[in-house]
């Protein structure tokens, strides 16, 4: 490992990472906070190695651009967890780890004899987090929980997507297990935390059902204090009292815009800001300045459905006249609360992640580019977090840890990959 | 402070309002830290206004969102613009192993609460700044509600379909992200600082964390110029894949099929066993080239059965299935109840309500809420005597100095 392997506040702490899908970026936030992942795969490879998309859309286990982005800053090894000998070998892994992450169904790794129990016995400080659709244990623990099942079960699709059609969830299908994955990070710190403290270690359980549920604005109160249900409302908010539609989503010249007419006339400069605008350009209609004239007339609820009809008309036509880039821009110079929908690549060229120099370039030896990442999840200083590494290939770092570590030899690594543990 | 909790003698400051700083300074109070949370009476944590409120009537003491994401916390109120309190925050500030705030960049400078000045004072302080699009660039200081960072993080372009505008989702979602990172960056820092006697000073901006999420589709445009865009309830890697309607009022089932095994078994409960042998559905790929097709031979079947009896029936066979859940139904969800995930916890002025717990369980040392959310100022006599040790004639003078308003 190089001397910027090292860097952050977990330098020194082990980590075997058995996570599959969004859940593995548990491992990946330890790993960008400086813990030493291991991410270990079945000798053939990760099953998330599947997910698309792929570099220059070629289904290729190594050319998995889902597999690069959440297990980056980790070494790889293979181990079939089924096999006698690869048991043995993960057992003599665990006894200096300090924490083991999995997302198998729940009862898999106790059936190996590699659950909590096992773990413990073997490294009474072990770390276990346990990340599942909907827990270890209770009625719908062995329910299968891809994306589209845990953020409909969590409450989220509901609230998302056109009230005339079916509810949609987010179009990249592995939210759940990213937020559940991420919520591992805090439990297993916490666990962490603890076990620093006591030398004990702990079993965390991870259910990706409530994570996605926290994805919701607090939902048990609005349902036990005021019997209230979210429900979706397309791209803007209705009045529950009028049913005022206020748009929140608008079309422009090339694309989408962010902004809200109650919000803007409440914050910065106001509406008035937008409508000088509009008139510089000739396209103001006088009875718009009348309508919002006081302050309070720009309230959802007791607007009148006209009112918010005509100003939304005459905002909308305008828009329409310009570019996000166009509106954002004159946004920001006249104070008007609005910013663009950004596509995909907008993201990547935004202004303001550009001036803040968000993009890292990340080599790929193995594909002979650098390819440009979306870099670390916070800016820490004094230590620092960056991209170290990227992910692994199949098996990269069988040699370092189990000859260089284990002390196992080059015979053995060979005899252990002809039987298919490795 | 509770005995035995994992977090137990840990301090932190928190100056941050709404969403994202309080849910992260919320597993702090949750897993025993003393969580002293700055109010003023000029300057109430907005949240104390979006209710929902018993019986409709607004009362700041008695909004549901703040009191979910608020318990376990001590409230005190303080004049920042008075000598005196801020003399008591920055005593507050030498107290406190971590800070946390979301003020708009740059604007605690002038009251002496920005990172240098606590290092100052408090040389191992762990700073967290959560901000909307980070602490420096040309869009830091404007303000942007949840709706926006969606719109700014790619988030909303992809929710919906594909022959409108997108239709974005009716929450934060790049709320729900931040606390996540932010509870893990801080607790990594409260661990190392034991073992090096060192702080940080931690920028967290929402947009930068939210885009994590979506990483994969991002490198998808740096890589190979391809725009992801919103495909409404369909997905590349499974067919069928949808949202079907159910006997009720907008009633749903989420549906997917991810291998040709889990379709034979779909076909089998749909007792459609011709389906199950008509080629032009039995791989992944024959499937993806008549999704609509699929689409409409499930809604026809999924619409004679209630929501729920459909995920019980088809997850017995292996299927993939979920009801597309209501508020409501998060109440009657039966591994919700086995998780405990609704807490009661009685509130002076509320009484007896229900609040959201977090997703994970640490098996030897639980967090639980201890206490409800503060009322405004309600702790203001607790943290000044027991925390700071002010006795009864100083927190008489304060108070008309004008100090805890």
């Amino acid at each position: 490992m190089t001397k910027g392997d090292m860097a952050g506040f977990l330098k020194g702490f082990r980590v075997l990472d058995l996570a599959e899908g969004g859940t593995m970026l548990c491992g990946r936030i330890l790993a960008d906070l400086g813990a030493d992942v291991v991410k270990v795969e079945p000798p053939e490879g990760s099953p998330s190695r599947k997910y698309g998309p792929f570099y220059h859309n070629v289904p290729d286990p190594e050319k998995s651009l889902f597999w690069f982005a959440y297990n980056y800053n980790k070494r790889g090894i293979t181990l079939d967890l089924e096999s006698r000998d690869g048991r043995r070998i993960f057992k003599s892994l665990a006894k200096s780890a300090h924490f083991v992450i999995e997302s198998f169904t729940p009862g898999y790794l106790d059936s190996l004899g590699v659950g909590y129990d096992d773990l413990s016995e073997i490294n009474q400080k072990s770390v276990l987090v346990s990340i599942t659709g909907f827990g270890q244990t209770g009625p719908y623990a062995r329910f299968k929980a891809p994306d589209l099942v845990a953020m409909a079960m969590g409450g989220f699709t509901y609230i998302a997507g056109d009230p005339d059609r079916p509810p949609v969830s987010i179009s990249f299908h592995h939210q759940a297990a990213l937020h559940a994955g991420a919520e591992g990070a805090v439990g297993g710190l916490l666990a962490h935390y603890h076990r620093q403290n006591t030398g004990q270690g702990q079993h965390v359980d991870v259910s990706a059902q409530q994570s996605a549920l926290w994805t919701l604005t607090a939902p048990a109160p609005h349902w036990d204090i005021a019997r209230f249900n979210a429900r979706r409302t397309g791209s803007g908010f209705i009045s529950p009292r009028t049913g005022a539609f206020s748009r929140y989503v608008w079309p422009c010249k090339d694309g989408y815009v962010s902004f809200e007419i109650r919000l803007a006339a409440l914050t910065g400069a106001g509406l008035e800001s937008l409508f000088d605008w509009m008139a510089e350009e000739g396209k103001l209609d006088a009875n718009l300045r009348k309508i919002s004239a006081s302050r309070d007339a720009v309230d959802l609820d007791s607007m009148s459905k006209e009112s918010l009809g005509r100003l939304t008309s005459g905002i909308g036509s305008f828009f329409l006249t310009h570019t996000k880039g166009e509106l954002s821009r004159q946004a920001q110079v006249r104070d008007i609360m609005l910013y663009p929908v950004e596509t995909l690549a907008d993201v990547c060229q935004d202004s303001q992640l550009k001036s803040r120099r968000f993009f890292k370039s990340v080599k790929h030896p193995e594909l002979g580019v650098s390819l440009s990442y979306p870099g670390a999840f916070a800016r820490i200083s004094p230590q620092g977090m960056r991209i170290r590494r990227r992910a692994p290939l199949i098996g990269q770092h069988n040699r370092e840890i189990y000859q260089r570590e284990l002390g196992l030899s080059k015979e053995d690594l060979a005899f252990l990959k002809q039987k298919r543990v490795i | 402070m509770t005995e035995g909790a994992v977090l137990d003698g840990v301090k932190v400051l928190d100056f941050s309002w709404v969403a994202a700083g309080p849910i992260t300074t919320r597993y702090f109070a949750e897993y025993g830290a003393t969580v002293v949370k700055v109010e003023s009476t000029n300057r109430i944590d907005m949240v104390r206004r979006s209710g929902p409120y018993p019986g409709n009537e607004p009362d700041p003491d008695q909004s549901g969102i703040f009191c979910d994401w608020n318990c376990g916390k001590y409230g005190i109120t303080l004049n920042l613009n008075n000598p005196k309190g801020l003399k008591v925050v920055r005593q507050l500030a030498t107290w406190a192993d971590v800070v946390v705030e979301n003020f708009v960049p740059g604007t605690t400078t002038k009251w002496g609460l920005d990172y240098r000045s606590i290092k100052k004072i408090n040389p191992s302080i762990i700073y967290l700044s959560s901000s909307t699009q980070g602490q420096t660039g040309p869009r830091a200081k404007q303000r942007a509600f949840g709706f926006h960072l969606a719109s700014l993080s790619g988030f909303t372009e992809l929710t919906g379909y594909p022959d409108r505008p997108p239709s974005g989702m009716f929450a934060a979602y790049t709320d729900s992200i931040a606390p996540r990172f932010s509870a893990a960056a801080v607790i990594a820092a409260l661990d190392h600082r034991k073992r090096t006697g060192k702080g940080c000073r931690i920028d967290y901006s929402q947009v930068e964390g939210a885009v994590q999420f979506l990483t994969p589709l991002l490198l998808d445009y740096t890589a190979n110029a391809h725009v992801a865009s919103r495909t409404g309830n369909r997905c590349e890697h499974s067919a069928p894949h949808g949202v079907y309607p159910c006997i009720g009022d907008d009633r749903w089932v989420a549906i997917g099929v991810f291998d040709d095994e889990e379709w034979k078994h779909l076909c089998q409960a749909m007792e459609m066993p011709a389906l199950a042998q008509d080629t032009r559905f039995s791989t992944l790929q024959a499937r993806k080239q008549c999704e609509d097709e699929l689409d409409k031979i499930i809604a026809a079947w999924t619409k004679r059965y209630e929501p729920r009896q459909l995920m019980e029936a088809l997850q017995e066979i292996g299927v993939p299935a979920g009801v597309v859940q209501t508020y409501e139904d998060l109440f009657t969800d039966q591994q919700l109840a086995h998780r405990g995930h609704h807490v009661y916890l009685h509130h002076d002025l509320i009484g007896r309500h229900a609040i959201d717990s977090l997703p994970f369980r640490l098996s030897k040392t639980p967090g639980s809420p201890r206490f409800p959310a503060p009322r405004l100022g309600e702790h203001n006599e607790y943290v000044l005597k027991h925390v700071l040790s002010y006795n009864d004639d100083e927190i008489a003078d304060l108070i008309a100095s004008g100090a805890l308003d």
